[in-house]
């Protein structure tokens, strides 16, 4: 399995683009925000928490289709499926890639991205939580996503039409959870939520992913 | 005689022609009774004449969550048992879900304009079922994009376990971000009276009569599911003939 | 011993079967070779007993993890080199001979390059050197001459001799003389039938 991580990481790096393509168009979705709805901190203020939320999200969602389509292309998800590993374990292994290489530069980034957009400094330690409990069941749920349309022709459309609906108690839970702390209210709640969510994620649907990579791959 | 005998689909196909005129005449004359009773209801006192929107509003919305607990259900048939007339069923029943949901939608924004003053409100209640509705989109979606029936099946069997899931989810979380101006269930079994027996009886009348019309939906649109089905094997048998 | 044994198995590709009523046998060191036209399912049947699709109906025989599989795609990846790209699949699959299975098939040479600059042939060869790192006993190899050279043809039957002899077994769909000594198994005659028109009325039968 760790042959597998690194084999991933290794292609994701030579690959190019790999890690930066989504922090970048994380970024353009910062800069685009002020010019919809005014540069004023007053405006921005409001809407910081959710824009950060909704970018990782979106950012997330692009490089999804890539988690299976090109292994599926060249054969290498059908030698996967007959190796040693079990397909549950390839899937979290993949997802975890996936985290890796999307995931975490988005939450590097996201500091940055959140004085952009005025998100006042006292926010910023929850929105790194935040991001940081919720990033991993985005990637897992779209690894789920991923095996259940890879070898559609249509696939990107309906990926994203899948996979949406089933981040929304995540951001619920994330933005919630930056809202309070940009208030200085309590975070523990939405903070436990979001944590299990994302344990139930990781615990629960790589079976479900795996059962649909199953009736892809036959 | 067990009930799986029905997922033969030749005897589903004898069983359910049989029954569908009754049920298409139950869900007509229930459906009218129930509407044409509960619209010549008094007005409420403080709702005025838009109350009679429930007659509409709570079967349909009804129905919507009903539909998709029958999809998993079904669902969860077609994967444990793999008989393919559960599966079709599931297929069958989504758009008809959909329908619901959206007339849910609709209605509760008619309803809720002249009581809250506003078309749309993001109210737990309101949310959820777009969010429902969203996964309605999204499952028949993946039936139509998947060519091979038999996994087209498994896959949006395995999809509606994990959207129920995510539906459930999702509608729990909605209630922590937004309290809501929704009123309370109209009908409760805990609760008591609620709801005077004017209004209560003919909305009794109609949900029923939306189940039906539910049930003759999905059982026609279920055998055109089937017939379709056979066709495209005879055809194929054909081709390799 | 035998390492696979297939009893009255039928095959089914998108919904409808393909071939049916197969039964046959491989012991160590023996190869089977699969005939037949065009879309009569030999891919489904080596899908099959790869043990990415379920049967129909029949029973497939063999140790767990014993199938090396082999298709028309290579499972390489472009921008990794060729010993990369082995040795990740000689650690998914076990351990194995990195640098002797790229000399087998004669590809040593070009060790560090990446697998993108390959020719068809090449990458064909590298991903045949897969089976030899992969160190499993069964070999099912859909079309493994396709766009191989003469040479390499004959390296290749030389590699699935040595595995054969070293106690291997080998499934083989190719219309070519590989040279062998395998028997031939055509599936020509086992070609499912269309069912009868009026079949009696049993489960799921009127889709199939």
């Amino acid at each position: 399995m760790i042959a597998l991580l690194k084999r991933d990481l290794r292609l994701a790096i030579r690959a190019g683009g790999g890690f930066g393509l989504g922090v970048a168009f994380f970024l353009i979705l910062c800069a685009l925000v002020p010019f919809g709805v005014g540069p004023d901190t007053s405006a921005l203020q409001p809407i910081a928490a959710g824009i950060l939320w909704l970018g990782a999200l979106l950012a997330c969602l692009l490089s999804l289709d890539r988690i299976f389509a090109l292994d599926h292309e060249d054969g290498s998800l059908d030698l996967l499926a007959t190796s040693p590993l079990p397909l549950e374990g390839a899937v979290a292994v993949k997802a975890l890639a996936h985290w890796i290489t999307t995931g975490l530069p988005l939450i590097v980034a996201a500091p940055l991205f959140g004085i952009l957009l005025h998100l006042p400094t006292a926010a910023i330690p929850s929105l790194l939580t935040s991001l940081l409990l919720g990033t991993p069941a985005l990637s897992m749920l779209g690894a789920f996503g991923a095996a259940v349309t890879v070898g559609l022709r249509r696939g990107g459309l309906l990926l994203s039409l899948l996979v949406l609906p089933l981040y929304i108690p995540t951001l619920i839970f994330g933005t919630e959870m930056i809202r309070r702390g940009q208030e200085g209210g309590a975070t523990a709640t939405p903070l436990l939520f979001l944590a299990g969510i994302t344990a139930g994620v990781l615990a629960l649907v790589p079976f479900a992913a795996a059962a649909a990579l199953r009736v892809n791959l036959r | 005689m067990s009930i799986w005998e029905y997922a033969n689909p030749v005897k589903f196909m004898r069983t359910s022609g049989a029954v569908l005129p009754w049920v298409v005449a139950g869900a007509a004359v229930c459906t009218v009774t129930g509407l044409v009773w509960g619209f010549s209801t008094p007005d409420d006192y403080r709702q005025g004449s838009t109350v009679k929107i429930v007659f509409l509003h709570v079967p349909a919305a009804m129905m919507a969550i009903n539909i998709w607990v029958m999809m998993l259900v079904t669902s969860l048939i077609w994967l444990i048992r793999r008989h393919h007339v559960s599966a079709l069923a599931a297929k069958a029943a989504a758009p008809i879900g959909a329908v619901m949901t959206v007339i849910g939608l609709i209605t509760g924004a008619v309803w809720g304009q002249p009581m809250w003053g506003t078309w749309w409100e993001w109210d737990p209640r309101l949310t959820s079922f777009l969010i429902l509705l969203l996964f309605y989109i999204g499952y028949i979606a993946l039936w139509s994009a998947v060519e091979d029936p038999d996994s087209a099946a498994d896959l949006t069997g395995v999809l509606c376990l994990v959207g129920s899931v995510f539906a459930l989810l999702s509608r729990y979380a909605v209630f922590f971000w937004n309290q809501g101006l929704h009123q309370g269930a109209s009908l409760s079994v805990q609760s008591g009276e609620r709801m005077s027996a004017v209004y209560r009886y003919p909305l009794y009348l109609t949900m029923l009569g939306f189940g039906l019309l539910f049930l003759s939906l999905l059982l026609v649109r279920t055998r055109t599911e089937i017939r379709r089905r056979r066709l495209a094997a005879l055809q194929a048998r054909e081709m390799r003939a | 011993m035998s390492l696979l044994a297939v009893h009255d198995l039928a095959v089914a590709r998108g919904g409808l079967r393909t071939v049916e009523g197969i039964s046959f046998s491989l012991a160590a060191g023996q190869a089977l070779i699969l005939r037949g036209p065009n879309g009569i399912g030999k891919t489904t049947l080596l899908r099959t007993v790869a043990g990415l699709q379920p049967p129909v109906t029949g029973r497939i025989e063999m140790a767990e993890d014993a199938v090396a599989y082999a298709a028309h795609a290579d499972g390489l990846k472009g921008a990794l080199t060729l010993t990369e790209n082995l040795h990740f699949w000689a650690q998914v699959f076990g351990g194995g001979d990195v640098a002797g299975a790229l000399a087998a098939m004669d590809l040593a040479a070009l060790a560090d390059r990446p697998a993108a600059a390959l020719s068809a042939g090449q990458k064909r060869r590298l991903g045949l050197a897969r089976l030899v790192v992969s160190r499993r006993p069964l070999w099912v190899l859909d079309e493994p001459t396709v766009s191989l050279d003469a040479a390499s043809v004959s390296r290749f039957a030389d590699m699935v001799r040595g595995h054969l002899g070293q106690g291997g077994a080998a499934l083989i769909a190719t219309h070519i003389d590989l040279g062998l000594d395998a028997r031939v198994l055509d599936l020509t005659p086992f070609r499912a039938r269309a069912a009868p028109a009026a079949r009696p009325a049993g489960f799921n039968e009127a889709f199939a």
